[in-house]
């Protein structure tokens, strides 16, 4: 892959060159994303494309005649591609690709070299090969240009048209006819219009209403031959079933096939039946090209067709150009779509034809007004996928809602307005992280936050500050009534937003990381921050933040669970990014994990030795663990290296993490005992070691209820019954002791981890950042009876998940510190200058105290430290 | 196990260098630097410097010591940037500075920035 240079040598060196071939909906998307990036701004970036004028709305093509000029279809700013260096060459398509040399070649005979060559080729209107198809007034309908051929030919005179295929994009050509004054047919093969979107009960409705209109539907027939006059002009249509039809203009609409010819004709790698393959980066079969769009293969062996996918695909290859630290991954895409076909809303989304097992129909029919409704439900409930016809609004609720229960019986869902007990809920139902607008994949959340976050003060300023509504214009209505509810709500509430990068809280943000799957913090601000705050370098606040969330979400979210990998190494405080604690001199303290306080005496001599070999000052600390103080940045992996091998591991006292679980020493010593509770304490500490939280997570486990482990102290804390185990919540000491709250008791060791595994995730999802169990059980809706009611009744339904969210910690537990000694790539960060690795920071110096050492504080006290000279230092 | 970092790169490609005086001081490859986070170097007169660069590829290079505490660490801060200006929050006590200016944000304190770039 082609190496970016910094901006800073940008002046002097020439960056590599960008060639993206075809200037369509998906490529100036592209080059949107490449800005963003800041890739043009260190790279050379030109545009070839084949059609005569910069890329435009496909979408709202038929806009075009209901008056939409083709400038007003124009995509991007008039200047974009001027501000951003990006060099454009029109009208003049690439026809040859040669990836030995790395050169294109246009077909005016310009050529370029490349160092990333990007195909956005899109699709051509597939053409059967049905006689005549070449006569006089034949058409496809696609571009501007094939627009303002059949306009022309219209007024030429012919009074009938048809057009072949009664698809999607069939029937909006028809529509296009019928509104130039033509008498309209409509031929398709299959035996209902638009057979892939919508069942048999949808077609039927939707041809009661094409037809209502005055088109001509004719299904399950094919176009056999076209009839021309002497002048090579087109007269007629005959179909498969020997009937004719008068008509002097005929638009072909039988399916598109993706362009790639280029990449055949260089031997790039293409799929069977089309589509130049490509891997989850977008990249095809050589690492210096990429494919996205419709001309594309995708990973998941699909071309898509619509252009929200396209969008993603743009954004996953600019990631891969840019080289992000974690870029973007295109694993397949939603199809669901929502149309307003010749005035008739249609809409399909999710599993619309009901293939999985068991599920059920829920229709709502009316012919006589044309309307057709079907949701597909599971068997407990989910909402699976739906078509409706003639009455889509609500599209906006049902598809977000696709994939859970929705909080509404479904038969509601579908009745008419006022016909059910309670109306279906509206968009202010919808959860933040719904997906509002498909086409650009804007959340709930994030129409939200650009009214708190940036002061929009209506839709056409939420639209462009998040690109909302200005695909297909589906959304536009749910978008007005967000904007509403959300400028109401601003007019009283104030913003809870995490700083200033996000306007979300930090339980938005899990929820934001957990289904949208996003594990680099660069996408979750830049997709997901305040818009001024989008493409910066975010701030001390939300990094940590957000690094725990990917940490705490890991695997299930496809991230790496180690903290100081790619990214993620960059985001956490100095603490977590040396694994260990930064002390008052620069100087940092390292403390072993010692599960439940028990250690044997060959342990204790290790971290005697240890500390007696580095010099540490060794202190013992109130979670019943050892301390060793007083390590330069350069000593840590070796002081390390020395406890690894005896067998310690990582006591996170640097991380928002579990720190200990003391014990008392229970039944097997003491005579009160009832239970073990040093084994249940090292248990448990051995099962939540690593899990990263909102804040640090404390317990301890005592045998009896003398509690002489302070377990009511605790954020969990266990107390040993005659029967079981009792356990408590929310427990505090420091600033704001409190004492935990019995949450369940007399519970059986599987019992008692199953409900710790609910509780420690629910409050790791729902909790604000450096919010401790005490003050969260405090502040949330319902208390400790919700939180009762959630962790042991499960009434949200969603204890399965966490405990499975659980189980991957458990399974996915590594210990930082052996993997940080195993990679001298990991190791490189510890030394005190970049410069000069080996040498000491004088500045950490110690003077004795109590046989021991401690910080000289006179080294930093002073002006300067004494290696140093007066000139040229600090202000 | 080897612990000794390997940290002189055989193929220097580019290099963050800071001005100091009248004279360019190259202090390492410019791979060494991750956005999001510095590194220090020490300066031919002893005193320390703190080098970062952001999401841009833009490099920045300021006074290591921390103000506030005396301690050398402001290259282990986190950085982040406000209204586009980035800055290094103190890893101690959190006080931010301006990366390109060294002018604090939080309170009069500051520190001394350096010219710094890539070549
Ligand atoms: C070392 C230790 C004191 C000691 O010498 O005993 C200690 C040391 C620190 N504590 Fe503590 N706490 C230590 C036990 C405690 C305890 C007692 C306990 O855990 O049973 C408490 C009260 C219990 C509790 O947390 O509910 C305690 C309540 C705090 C608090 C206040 C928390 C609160 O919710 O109010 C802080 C501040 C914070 O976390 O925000 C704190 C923060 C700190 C920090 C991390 C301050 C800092 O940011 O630098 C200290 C870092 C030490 C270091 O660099 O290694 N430490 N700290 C103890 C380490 C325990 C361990 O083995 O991990
Ligand atoms: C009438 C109509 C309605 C539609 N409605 C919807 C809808 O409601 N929702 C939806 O999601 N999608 C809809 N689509 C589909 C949507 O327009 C496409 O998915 C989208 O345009 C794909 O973008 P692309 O960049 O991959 O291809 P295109 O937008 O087709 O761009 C490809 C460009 O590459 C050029 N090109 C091809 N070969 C070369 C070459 N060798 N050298 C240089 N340039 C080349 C082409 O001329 C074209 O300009 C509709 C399409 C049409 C035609
Ligand atoms: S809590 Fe009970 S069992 Fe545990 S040490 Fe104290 S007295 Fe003994
Ligand atoms: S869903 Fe298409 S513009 Fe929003």
């Amino acid at each position: 892959m082609t190496t970016v240079p910094k901006a800073t040598a940008a002046a002097e060196t020439p960056g590599p060159t960008i060639v993206l071939a075809g200037h369509g909906m998906v490529g100036q998307r592209f080059l949107e994303a490449l800005a963003e990036r800041g890739v043009t701004d260190r790279a050379r970036v030109v545009v070839l494309g084949e059609e005569p004028r910069p890329a435009y709305d496909r979408v709202r093509l038929t806009s075009y005649f209901t008056g939409v000029t083709p400038d007003g279809l124009r995509l991007g700013e008039s200047d974009f591609a001027q501000r951003h260096g990006i060099e454009t060459r029109l009208g003049d398509p690439v026809t040859a690709v040669d990836r030995e040399a790395r050169t294109v070649t246009t077909r005016s005979g310009f050529t370029v070299a490349y160092d990333t060559l990007v195909l956005a080729t899109g699709s051509y209107p597939f053409v059967p090969p049905v006689p005549g198809k070449d006569a006089e007034g034949v058409f496809v309908y696609r571009t501007i240009e094939d627009l303002l051929a059949i306009e022309a030919y219209a007024q030429r005179g012919p009074t009938s048209g048809a057009v072949i295929g009664g698809g999607l994009l069939g029937l909006e050509a028809a529509g296009a006819l019928s509104g130039l004054g033509l008498d309209t047919h409509v031929v398709e093969f299959a035996p209902r219009l638009m057979p892939v979107q919508v069942d048999e009960g949808g077609g039927a409705a939707l041809r009661r209403t094409v037809e209502g209109m005055g088109l001509h539907v004719h299904t399950g027939v094919g176009a056999k031959k076209i009839v021309a006059d002497d002048a090579g002009a087109v007269t007629g249509l005959v179909l498969s079933d020997g009937s004719a039809l008068d008509t002097g203009l005929v638009v072909f609409s039988a399916g598109i096939r993706p362009r790639d010819q280029l990449a055949r004709d260089c031997g790039l790698e293409v799929g069977e039946r089309g589509g130049i393959a490509v891997d989850e980066h977008c990249r095809t079969s050589d690492p210096a090209v990429y494919a996205i769009g419709e001309c594309a293969l995708a990973a998941d062996g699909r071309v898509y067709g619509l252009v929200a996918p396209g969008y993603e695909m743009a954004a996953t290859a600019a990631d891969a150009v840019a080289e992000q630290a974690s870029p973007a991954r295109f694993t397949g895409a939603d199809t669901s779509t929502k149309l307003k076909l010749l005035g008739v809303d249609v809409a399909s989304f999710g599993d619309a034809h009901g293939t999985a097992d068991g599920c059920l129909d829920v229709v709502w029919a009316d012919s006589r007004a044309g309307v057709y409704k079907k949701l597909v439900v599971g068997v407990d409930g989910t909402l699976l996928g739906g078509v409706l016809v003639g009455d889509a609004d609500a599209y906006g609720t049902l598809r977000p809602l696709t994939g859970s229960v929705p909080p509404v019986p479904p038969e509601q869902l579908v009745l008419p307005a006022g016909a059910g007990p309670t109306a279906a809920p509206g968009p202010s139902a919808l959860p933040d992280d719904a997906v509002v607008c498909s086409c650009h994949n804007v959340t709930k959340g994030a129409i939200r936050s650009a009214v708190t976050g940036d002061g929009c003060t209506d839709v056409p300023a939420v639209k462009k500050c998040t690109k909302a509504g200005t695909g297909c214009g589906s959304c536009v209505k749910a978008l007005t009534t967000l904007v509403g509810d959300e400028l109401q709500a601003s007019g009283v509430s104030t913003d809870s937003g995490l700083c200033g990068c996000f306007a979300h809280t930090r339980a938005e943000l899990y929820e934001i990381v957990r289904v949208r799957r996003l594990a680099s913090y660069a996408r979750v601000l830049d997709e997901h921050g305040r818009p001024e705050a989008r493409g910066g370098d975010g701030c001390e606040t939300c990094k940590p933040v957000v690094a725990s969330v990917i940490a705490s979400l890991a695997p299930s979210i496809g991230a790496d669970g180690y903290v100081l990998n790619g990214e993620q190494a960059a985001l956490q405080d100095t603490n977590d990014h040396f694994l260990a604690n930064l002390q008052r001199n620069g100087s940092y303290s390292v403390v072993p994990r010692i599960p439940g306080g028990e250690i044997t005496p060959e342990k204790l001599i290790v971290i005697g030795e240890v500390a007696r070999d580095f010099g540490l000052y060794t202190k013992i600390t109130g979670g019943q663990r050892i301390d060793l103080f007083g390590a330069a940045v350069d000593q840590l992996p070796l002081i390390w290296s020395r406890l690894v091998d005896a067998g310690f591991e990582s006591g996170h006292a640097y991380g928002k993490a579990l720190r200990t679980v003391k014990s008392c020493v229970g039944r097997t010593w003491c005579r009160y005992g009832v239970q073990d509770s040093v084994r249940m304490a090292i248990d448990l500490e051995l099962r939540y070691r690593g899990l990263r939280a909102p804040h640090k997570l404390k317990s301890a486990v005592s045998g009896c209820a003398r509690e002489c482990a302070e377990a009511r102290g605790k954020d969990f804390g266990v107390i040993a019954t005659a029967s079981g185990w009792n356990l408590y919540v929310g427990g505090n000491g420091g600033a704001e002791p409190r004492h935990a709250d019995l949450l369940t008791q007399d519970l059986s060791d599987a019992e008692l981890i199953r409900i710790i595994d609910r509780f420690l995730m629910f409050y790791i999802r729902t909790a604000d950042r450096l919010e401790r169990t005490s003050a969260w059980l405090e502040r949330i809706d319902g208390g400790l009876e919700h939180v009762r009611d959630v962790v042991v009744h499960d009434s949200l339904g969603i204890c399965d998940e966490l405990e499975q969210l659980m189980a991957d910690h458990v399974a996915g537990y590594r210990d930082e510190w052996s993997a940080t000694l195993d990679d001298p790539e990991r190791l490189r960060r510890f030394v005190s200058f970049v410069n000069a690795p080996g040498t000491p920071d004088p500045s950490v110096r110690f003077v004795p105290e109590r046989d021991q050492i401690k910080p000289d504080l006179n080294v930093l006290a002073g002006p300067v430290l004494p290696v140093r000279s007066l000139e040229g230092s600090t202000t | 196990m080897s612990i000794a970092p390997p940290l002189a790169p055989e193929h220097t490609v580019m290099r963050a260098e800071l001005l100091l005086g009248r004279d360019w001081f190259a202090v390492c490859d410019h791979t060494c630097l991750t956005p999001g986070r510095g590194v220090a170097a020490i300066l031919p007169d002893g005193s320390q410097a703190a080098l970062f660069t952001d999401r841009s590829g833009q490099v920045y290079a300021i006074d290591n010591r921390d103000p506030v505490t005396g301690a050398y660490v402001l290259s282990r801060g986190l950085t982040g940037s406000v209204n586009g200006r980035p800055f290094v929050a103190s890893p101690l006590l959190k006080q931010r500075y301006d990366l390109a200016t060294g002018r604090g944000l939080d309170d009069t304190t500051a520190v001394r920035a350096y010219p710094a770039r890539v070549r």
